[in-house]
């Protein structure tokens, strides 16, 4: 299902229809990570890609629809696809030397997973492992990754947030 | 869809819900699934959805831009801070076993304040951004 989603995104020209196609994609991705246990990425998962995203795809669409006219139509060129198949078959035959899903004997599992998942309540006391990694453990990572949203942030005001001043005198400006 | 009583009414029935919901997504991180960004991100719905409902310009007058930049910055802060105090009391930089009387209460104390930094920063960021979207008026 997510496959046919994925095409179908492709082939719409509609940026409405295209957008509404993103959420439903994220959605069902939700729906993965659930069934691979991973419950606090598919919370992220569903409140980012299928909240936030759509609603800011929804709102840009809101401004640019007047002049966007998507006329274009699908025309097939042969040099972009054959890129994108050939390192699509590339990735695919690097995952038959990647371990067996859920592989006790795995590199990644044998690091330091084994001692986050023996000490992690008795050093933490937080029940929830994912929330002990991320806070206790990997504390830098987490203080990077909010660095990398404040940024994100900063950047966008910078972009798009100031105020407009087009008078007279200080067109030259901007 | 200012004007459509049953998206206002219903939007409004749901408003506390969902900003209860995030708070409990905050601070239940540690119990169950979630914590600071996920939380961040549905306060942040929340709003969005308010000013969906209700008109940017009202939601701009009860959250100003300013407070949201002043947020923005003072979650990230709070989490660095809370990593420097750490650091004064005399363990590595965001270690938290020292805020405590006890390692199990430091950790704690620590990993609820980061959250909360990072919480406040989500939510101030994605709104941020969702008024500088729809905020600018098209040429």
């Amino acid at each position: 299902m997510l496959a046919v989603t994925a095409i179908a995104l492709l082939c719409v020209r509609g940026l409405f229809v295209a957008s509404m196609l993103t959420g439903i994609y994220s959605l069902l991705t939700t729906a993965l990570f659930v069934l691979l246990d991973a419950v606090d990425v598919a919370f992220t998962e569903a409140a980012v890609g299928a909240g936030i995203t759509t609603v800011l795809f929804l709102a840009m669409l809101s401004k640019v629809s007047a002049r966007h006219n998507d006329s274009s139509t699908l025309n097939f060129q042969p040099l972009p696809f054959l890129v994108v198949i050939l390192t699509g078959a590339l990735l695919v035959y690097a995952t038959r030397d990647m371990p067996e899903f859920g592989d006790p004997q795995a590199p990644a599992n044998l690091h330091v997973a084994p001692k986050y998942i023996k000490d992690g309540k008795k050093e933490t006391g937080v029940p929830n492992l994912v929330t002990a990694v991320l806070a206790s453990y990997r504390g830098y990572d987490t203080l990077g990754e909010v660095t990398v949203i404040f940024t994100a942030g900063v950047g966008v005001l910078l972009l798009l947030g100031r105020k407009r001043r087009r008078t007279s005198g200080e067109s030259g400006e901007e | 869809m200012k004007n459509n009583f049953i998206v206002r009414e219903v939007a409004n029935l749901f408003l506390p819900i969902i900003v209860l919901f995030g708070f409990y997504v905050q601070f239940h991180g540690d119990f169950g699934p979630g914590g600071g960004f996920q939380a961040g991100v549905i306060v942040a719905v929340g709003i969005i959805l308010y000013a969906l409902v209700h008109g940017l310009k009202k939601t701009r007058q009860l959250i100003p831009d300013v407070f949201i930049r002043f947020l923005m910055a003072m979650g990230l802060l709070l989490f660095a801070a809370t990593g420097l105090a750490s650091l004064f009391l005399g363990a590595e930089f965001l270690n938290y076993s020292v805020l405590g009387s006890d390692q199990l209460t430091g950790q704690h104390i620590g990993i609820i304040l980061i959250e909360l930094g990072v919480g406040i920063t989500v939510a101030a960021v994605m709104v941020a951004i969702f008024y500088a979207f729809v905020g600018r008026d098209a040429k």
